[in-house]
């Protein structure tokens, strides 16, 4: 388990890593190829899914009009993605559950998503810079799996290519404007670059059940996309190499927690509650 | 094409998308295919974005006015592949959504500019005016950008490529 790295100001340090030693929750047999590919579409459903609900978080709250609807319009394209590769599970798992089953039904330790898309909004750039990073793996990830052999993912990612194709235009468009600013814009943008940049990593260190299915040796492009965009925004790249990770086999920050106390308290309590 | 295929075709073409109520969902391109298989009609469509609200209506809306025309037995199923494109969106639609005050999406190269980056030239449906610019790349729904035209100032949506 990685020790939280101490440093100065990030909003994030306090997160204490919920560790449970004892029994491992996750029913899913981890050996066969058939629950391999069942984990891996729950990693990208989850990844989907929370970071989707984040971004409808800032419904009502965005800085001006057009920017929240703009991170809700992609709130609803992460969900209707998540939609899609929860189908895939349920349908790999044969139990005869939903997609709703697989967002609402889950404990902690029985989701896959990357740590960066658990964490907070924070201010406008923090957010900013959680999506930025994520989207340009998120474009180069899915940009190889619509290549894949297998045809379920395959389809799904072609699908989701071209609306990510518009989410990291979004975000990258704004990393240049706010760190290309105002001395403050710029002093918040390259604040919330260094302050999630340990979170950054954790997409390229592959989990025992995506290996042969999730594209590999990903990092060298993404980090030469990622330096163009932001020294095209006058900004730094934070020279910290050292990675937090654990999401992809449920080892999670304390934020997922309140995440889904919030966005599953309505179908727990009252359960096959319908419109 | 068998009789009751022909007689499904025409019932959906009635079937409005509904967040645009004046074009089809033949004509939005997301009837895929519709077969009479051992007696069953299978009708498949296909989701525009993926996290459109109106996919779940859609499906709703087909499944009803098939079964006001008294279609069954069939079957309504979802595909993903190929992935939905502007491009199916049918000539009789483009001119419907202008119309309407949509401004349709524009060709291949356009779309490549917009992936692009670069500054799309996207006429005011209103007064065709090329004066125009983007306001924010996203829209009142998933599948439209914002514009402002500015020579007679309207704010419009564009129907964004995909």
């Amino acid at each position: 388990m990685n020790e939280l790295k101490p440093s100065d100001s990030c909003w994030f340090n306090y997160i204490h890593r919920i560790v449970f030693l004892g029994e491992n929750r996750n029913q899913i047999d981890l050996m066969s190829e058939h629950s391999n590919l069942m984990n891996v579409a729950l990693h990208l459903g989850d990844n989907a899914l929370i970071l989707g609900h984040r971004l409808g978080e800032w419904c009502g709250h965005g800085p001006v009009l057009e920017q929240d609807i703009a991170m809700t319009n992609i709130a609803l394209d992460l969900i209707g993605k998540a939609k899609m590769y929860f189908d895939l599970a349920a349908e790999l798992e044969g139990k005869g559950h939903d997609h709703d089953f697989f967002a609402y039904k889950r404990d902690v330790l029985d989701f896959k998503n990357l740590l960066i898309v658990e964490l907070p909004n924070g201010e406008f750039s923090d957010t900013i810079a959680r999506q930025f990073l994520f989207d340009q793996w998120h474009f180069l990830m899915l940009s190889e799996l619509a290549n894949s052999s297998n045809d379920r993912l395959k389809e799904i990612a072609q699908k989701s290519l071209k609306e990510v194709t518009y989410h990291k235009r979004w975000s990258s468009e704004w990393v240049i404007r706010l760190g290309d600013g105002t001395d403050e814009s710029k002093a918040k943008m390259q604040e919330a670059l260094n302050e999630i940049w340990y979170f950054s990593g954790e997409a390229f260190m592959p989990a025992e059940y995506e290996k042969g299915i999730l594209p590999e040796g990903l990092k060298e492009t993404w980090m030469t996309n990622v330096k163009a965009i932001v020294s095209e925004a006058t900004l730094t790249i934070p020279e910290e190499d050292w990675m937090q990770d654990g999401g992809k086999t449920g080892i999670h920050t304390e934020h997922l927690g309140y995440i889904l106390a919030e966005m599953q308290f309505l179908p727990r309590a009252y359960p096959d509650a319908t419109w | 094409m068998t009789q009751r295929e022909g007689q499904a075709w025409n019932i959906l073409a009635t079937v409005e998308d509904p967040e645009i109520p004046v074009i089809s969902v033949v004509e939005l391109g997301i009837i895929r295919s519709v077969a009479e298989l051992n007696g069953v009609l299978k009708v498949e469509i296909t989701p525009t974005y993926s996290g459109c609200p109106a996919t779940q209506v859609i499906e709703d809306s087909v499944i009803e006015a098939l079964n006001q025309a008294i279609l069954s037995p069939f079957e309504v199923s979802t595909v993903l592949s190929p992935p939905w494109s502007t491009t199916m969106i049918s000539e009789s639609g483009r001119q419907k959504l202008l119309e309407y005050g949509i401004a349709p999406p524009e060709s291949d190269s356009v779309d490549k500019q917009a992936l692009t980056g670069e500054e799309r030239q996207i006429p005011c449906p209103l007064c065709k005016s090329k004066n125009t610019k983007m306001v924010s790349q996203f829209g009142s729904t998933p599948c439209k950008s914002h514009f402002k035209c500015l020579d007679c100032l309207e704010p419009f949506d564009y129907f964004k490529c995909l």
